[in-house]
């Protein structure tokens, strides 16, 4: 036993005196975060709105009041043709166009609905998002004094349209994506190359030849890199909730169950790669290539699986990010629980237990 | 009173179709310093890698301290140290971080085995707080030897320890492995350095895989055949270029300030090779008959097996 | 006859506050052999890769085949070959592929470069292998192979960074063969090794201890003003003044 936590506290001291294994370790969470997150503004205390009002009759002029005194938006643009819309957006000097259509108010009374179309700016998924739930609410309380001073239904129909970024993604989805690379990177990456590297360095063979047991040293290898991945979980979830009010809407321990057994999941590549590879060079491109670019790519983190041809579809599912992606985005996101994604935690498991299995296997006690 | 500690029978070890090791028997006793002499390539390391349980043979019978290395190899591994060729320590970590790691591995502690290493370690003691990257060559080769040491193995592998370093270092390590040997440790070392075989108790010549010779040093030089003559000229370049063309000439090697020259002739030659290269011009010829040293006899051997392949 | 080729006055290379090469002089002469010694971290390296255009000095002058080490590196790797142990051929290519490579680097014609190959494969035997990885040769022929491709361009200094370490002792030998037949020529040889009797196969040796050149000359000079009998006492006398003491 001594032997063991003396093999772990080396591995520490390799860790905390690389100066660059520990800028990767601790800053690379944060600042990925802060530059995902940034690149998804996400000021909204002053929406600048235009109205595009082709109708212009009482019940266009009361929304627009509505909206104005709402306390959202700061400043109304009057625009008067639907081709400055684009520009207005491409210059930066709205957040939200509103459009209605002729005769918008004399439709609404006589048909009991009428539509308006909502444009906003996709390249801020954030502002976005928010803005059009600000005009929603807005227009639906309008909706409700209508219909009670009326006494019947009417219907304003609001139409979302995004500029420039029609697939909505914002910082809430960045999260559970940057947990499945950074922990990926972390685990994967760093045990790979710490284990070839004793053997380029020779001391592999002096460990393979002490007491020893193969187990232990792998053990030893990953422990290390256990705790600093999950410190890095937490850095990432606190980070995206104090910087971005990112919620965890379901239960925080289960959330970082699902992030331990992930973990696992990268160690244990990280070691079965560290088998295959001789040097620290080829470890690294392995991982890179082999694990970081398929987890990018094909993990639901960029490109929605949904929209891969089948093949690729295909490939996703031996993608363990991508199963992790499912989890975290609805334990986060939506609030759910294992009763939904048991299925995705117990692939997650299996793929665990036969990497481990196949990477104990082919951990050589002796050299080839 | 004295026991085999190693215990090689018939071993063969092959790489796909190069055979690194062939049919090699070798018995190291208790307390004995035995050398493995041979260059590059020669299987070396190899067979210290069988010997530390880290390759398994094709066949034979290997066993360290009485143990089968391929059976037993954990207790083969618990009684063993072992100096790996390219062993670098971790060079992030300080002397006595290294130290203390590897006593840590073994269950042991720096205490409880300080005395077998006392001596080596004292050298470095004063830089325990320096890491190994930022020491000196020779000191690097102390601070593995401790660690190779700490556990108070039995029998010490020291694959190439002197390999690349240079002569005054080398000098200083094998004055480290007399003294060690004082305190009963078997010791087994490789080395591509001929002169340093003298150093040892008994040493096997390895060649392609194969051992040329095995015996104590003297009885070595001993076999070889046909007295050696050492001739030195200020022209050392034409000299050896004239014995290379002379008839009468069975080997011709430089030697350091000196030719190392054999005859072919059964009667002293000493004279008939005097009067050969005067008339060549060579006014300033000193020639005198020698003692073969390991190296000349490793070459004869060497010459020996090309001609009988 | 007697033209300098090597000429360094004073060269300094210092690395922050440790100075790894401290105000060394000396000339090499055309065809010397130049045996170039001193313990591990002595400072050989470092006043090798000055010589040969890797490293600026800090100070103090040099110039390899006439051209300054300051300003002229582009024309001294021109002019010089250069072996060393431990990074000479590629592994993962043949021996022809390995020639043509560097033949092509120091600019040969194709003529030349077919002329050449075929010359260094005559010379040493290597024709039935000329297709072999060079992973596959033993450890000499390598050397050898390594040395001929250091001359493939015909330099008038070769520089040649412990070219035998762990060979065999006669290839260390037929090395040495090649080795003299090149000064034989006129080319100029400037060797590092740890093999004590290969220094006194040189013409002249320099030892240097701490990055200072602590003698030159002649083997048997050196030996007579040591009053030893090997060039190895020589060594040690100068590298460990006190190492008699030591372990």
């Amino acid at each position: 036993m001594n032997s063991f936590i003396g093999f772990v506290r080396k591995e520490f001291y390799h860790i905390f005196r690389d100066r660059r294994t520990m800028t990767i370790l601790f800053g690379m969470p944060i600042i990925q975060i802060l530059l995902f997150g940034f690149a998804i503004r996400n000021e909204i205390d002053e929406v600048k709105l235009a109205i595009l009002d082709l109708s212009k009759d009482t019940i266009t002029k009361e929304i627009t009041d509505k909206l104005l005194s709402s306390g959202y938006f700061l400043g109304v643009r009057q625009l008067t043709a639907a081709s400055e819309i684009d520009d207005a957006f491409k210059q930066g000097l709205i957040d939200e166009a509103i459009l209605f259509e002729p005769n918008f108010g004399h439709q609404l009374l006589k048909d009991g609905s009428a539509s308006v179309q909502i444009i906003t700016d996709g390249s801020n998924p954030n502002v976005s998002r928010i803005v059009t739930g600000y005009t929603s609410a807005v227009l639906q309380q309008y909706q409700q004094e209508l219909a009670d001073m009326q006494n019947r239904k009417v219907l304003i129909q609001p139409e979302f349209t995004m500029l420039f970024n029609p697939e909505l993604k914002s910082v809430y989805l960045f999260v559970p994506g940057l947990m499945a690379l950074i922990l990926l990177l972390v685990s994967a990456l760093m045990t790979s190359i710490t284990i070839t590297r004793e053997k380029e360095y020779g001391t592999m063979e002096i460990l393979l030849v002490s007491p020893l047991r193969p187990y232990q040293i792998i053990l030893g290898k990953v422990i290390p890199y256990l705790v600093l991945s999950f410190i890095n979980v937490l850095t990432i979830l606190i980070t995206a909730q104090i910087v971005f009010g990112v919620p965890c809407k379901g239960s925080i321990v289960l959330l970082l169950a699902e992030s331990f057994l992930y973990i696992l999941t990268a160690l244990s590549l990280g070691i079965l790669i560290s088998t295959i590879a001789a040097s620290q060079q080829v470890a690294m491109m392995i991982s890179l290539a082999g694990l970081l670019l398929p987890t990018v790519l094909l993990s639901g983190f960029v490109f929605p699986i949904t929209s891969m041809p089948w093949p690729l579809e295909l490939i996703s599912n031996i993608i363990p990010a991508k199963w992790f992606l499912i989890i975290v985005r609805g334990l986060m996101l939506k609030g759910v629980g294992l009763e939904i994604f048991w299925k995705e935690t117990l692939i997650l498991f299996g793929m665990t237990v036969l990497l481990v299995v196949i990477s104990v296997k082919k951990f050589k006690i002796r050299l080839t | 009173m004295s026991n085999a500690v190693v215990v090689i029978q018939n071993l063969s070890k092959t790489y796909g179709e190069i055979s690194a090791l062939h049919d090699i028997n070798i018995k190291v006793m208790q307390g004995e310093s035995f050398g493995l002499i041979g260059p590059d390539g020669a299987g070396k390391t190899t067979l210290f890698r069988i010997l530390t349980t880290l390759l398994l043979p094709d066949s034979g019978s290997v066993a360290v301290c009485g143990f089968d290395v391929q059976k037993d190899y954990k207790a083969v591994r618990a009684s063993i140290g072992y100096m790996p060729e390219r062993f670098s320590l971790y060079q992030d970590l300080t002397v006595e971080e290294n130290l203390a790691f590897f006593a840590s591995v073994f269950g042991t502690t720096i205490r409880a085995n300080y005395e077998l290493i006392q001596d080596i370690y004292e050298q470095i003691e004063p830089f325990k707080n320096r890491r190994a990257g930022d020491l000196s060559g020779g000191m690097k080769q102390k601070l593995a030897l401790s660690c190779a040491l700490i556990h108070k193995p039995q029998v010490i592998f020291l694959d190439e320890p002197t390999t690349g370093v240079d002569a005054v270092s080398r000098k200083e390590f094998w004055q480290m492995l007399a003294k060690l040997k004082q305190s009963g440790i078997t010791i087994l070392v490789s080395t591509p350095y001929m002169d340093e075989a003298e150093l040892c108790d008994r040493v096997a010549l390895i060649q392609h895989g194969r051992i040329m010779d095995i015996d104590r040093p003297s009885a070595i030089t001993s076999t070889f055949s046909g007295p050696l003559f050492a001739l030195k000229s200020k022209q050392m370049y034409r000299l050896m270029r004239c014995l290379k063309a002379y008839e009468h000439t069975k080997s011709v090697f430089a030697f350091g300030d000196s030719i190392h020259y054999t005859d072919v002739r059964a009667e002293n030659p000493i004279k008939a090779i005097r009067q050969h290269l005067q008339r060549h011009g060579f006014d300033d010829l000193e020639i005198e008959e020698i003692r073969p040293g390991i190296e000349d006899t490793f070459m004869a051997l060497m010459e020996h097996k090309s001609e009988s392949l | 006859m007697t033209t300098t080729v090597i000429d360094v006055s004073e060269l300094t290379r210092k690395f922050g506050d440790f100075t790894a090469v401290d105000r060394i002089s000396f000339q090499v002469l055309k065809g010397e052999i130049f045996g170039f010694l001193g313990a591990n971290g002595a400072g050989k390296t470092t006043a090798i890769r000055m010589l040969i255009g890797l490293l600026r000095p800090t100070s103090g002058k040099a110039s390899v085949s006439g051209f300054d080490v300051y300003t002229q590196t582009e024309a001294i790797k021109k002019s010089i070959g250069y072996m060393s142990q431990k990074f000479s051929l590629y592994q993962d290519l043949t021996v022809e592929e390995n020639i043509r490579f560097y033949a092509g680097i120091y600019g040969l014609s194709d003529e030349n470069i077919v002329e050449k190959s075929a010359d260094v494969l005559e010379r040493l035997a290597l024709h039935p292998v000329r297709k072999s990885l060079i992973k596959e040769l033993p450890l000499g022929w390598k050397q050898k192979l390594a040395f001929s491709i250091a001359m493939i361009h015909d330099p008038k200094i070769v520089f040649l960074d412990e070219p035998t370490g762990g060979v065999d002792p006669i290839t260390r030998r037929q090395f040495w063969d090649m080795i003299y037949a090149s000064a034989d020529n006129g080319v100029t040889i400037f060797v590092t090794t740890h093999y004590m009797d290969e220094a006194e196969y040189c013409n002249r040796v320099s030892i240097m201890v701490d990055g200072r050149i602590a003698a030159m000359d002649s083997p048997r000079e050196l030996k007579t003003a040591f009053q030893v009998k090997k060039m190895d006492d020589v060594f040690v006398k100068l590298a460990r003044p006190t190492g008699a003491q030591t372990a």
